[in-house]
């Protein structure tokens, strides 16, 4: 199993504080993603900035959580065989899990490096499959793990904080 | 400048409802890559594009998409066009490449969007 975390400095500490103890949620969603459902993938991510909305949360933020859970959303489309979204609520941030149900990341380190990307034809005809899916989604988030099983699984949990 | 001076320009056709013609634009982005697309719009955008698939009105839905030119006469589906209508997002489409299309909007001064 291949665990990558990745932690803003400067919310190191909250961050640590919140996954030690984390709280109950003050709302949870759970979305269904389908694989290489592209007419409908993105709905998700579309609905909780919406959500993020109407709760105040700034446009600066809504647009990180915005582009952070659409790579995920399309991320699961894209290369799993299917899997969920679950978003959970709190006072100060939004925590994301985009859970998949296989087939699990052969080269986790390499998966990050900008510009690789095992995307097929399909996917990069509709502009997708740059390899920038992962570093646009840690460069948005506060907090990034990712927990993958080749020939099995991959969770991706994201914190950003409002 | 307005939509309908880039329509004109571009000798473009607006696909989508007129009304949209008097939209004001401030600036441009072209790509054909979505998550550059994702990340190179920190303001209010208008798109220049190939990609004539439904991810990129979804695209809208996340970042600050003003309009979306479609060039090298790319045409969306209907379906795509029902969909921009129903988020109020501008398209038109015209036959110049994405190169030409945007050195005529730049010569007119149309500024790049910020990165």
């Amino acid at each position: 199993m291949a665990i990558y975390e990745s932690i803003k400095p400067e919310k190191e500490s909250t961050i640590k504080q919140f996954l030690d103890n984390p709280p109950e949620p003050e709302m949870s969603i759970d979305y269904e993603v389908n694989k290489k459902d592209f007419v409908n993938s993105g709905k998700a991510s579309s609905d909780i900035k919406l959500l993020l909305k109407k709760l105040g949360v700034s446009t600066e933020v809504l647009r990180r959580v915005a582009v952070a859970s659409y790579e995920a959303e399309i991320n699961i489309t894209a290369h799993s065989q299917g899997g969920k979204i679950v978003c959970n609520l709190f006072s100060d941030l939004v925590q994301l899990f985009f859970i998949d149900i296989g087939n699990g990341i052969k080269d986790l380190e390499k998966a990050l490096e900008p510009g690789f990307s095992t995307a097929d034809d399909l996917v990069r005809e509709m502009g997708f499959g740059a390899g920038l899916g992962l570093p646009n989604i840690k460069k948005n988030s506060d907090y990034m793990k990712i927990v993958s099983e080749y020939n099995d699984h991959t969770e991706l949990e994201l914190l950003i904080f409002f | 400048m307005k939509l309908k001076e880039i329509v004109e320009m571009l000798e473009a056709e607006l696909l989508t409802n007129e009304e949209h013609l008097d939209r004001e634009i401030s600036c441009a982005f072209g790509s054909d890559l979505i998550s550059d697309i994702l990340m190179c719009t920190k303001e209010a955008t208008l798109l220049l594009t190939g990609l004539t698939n439904p991810q990129v009105i979804r695209l809208s839905d996340m970042i600050d998409v003003m309009g979306i030119v479609f060039v090298r006469g790319k045409m969306p589906s209907e379906d795509l066009i029902e969909m921009a209508n129903e988020r109020d997002l501008p398209l038109i489409s015209t036959k110049f490449t994405l190169y030409k299309s945007a050195g005529v909007l730049y010569n007119s001064g149309l500024r790049s969007c910020k990165i």
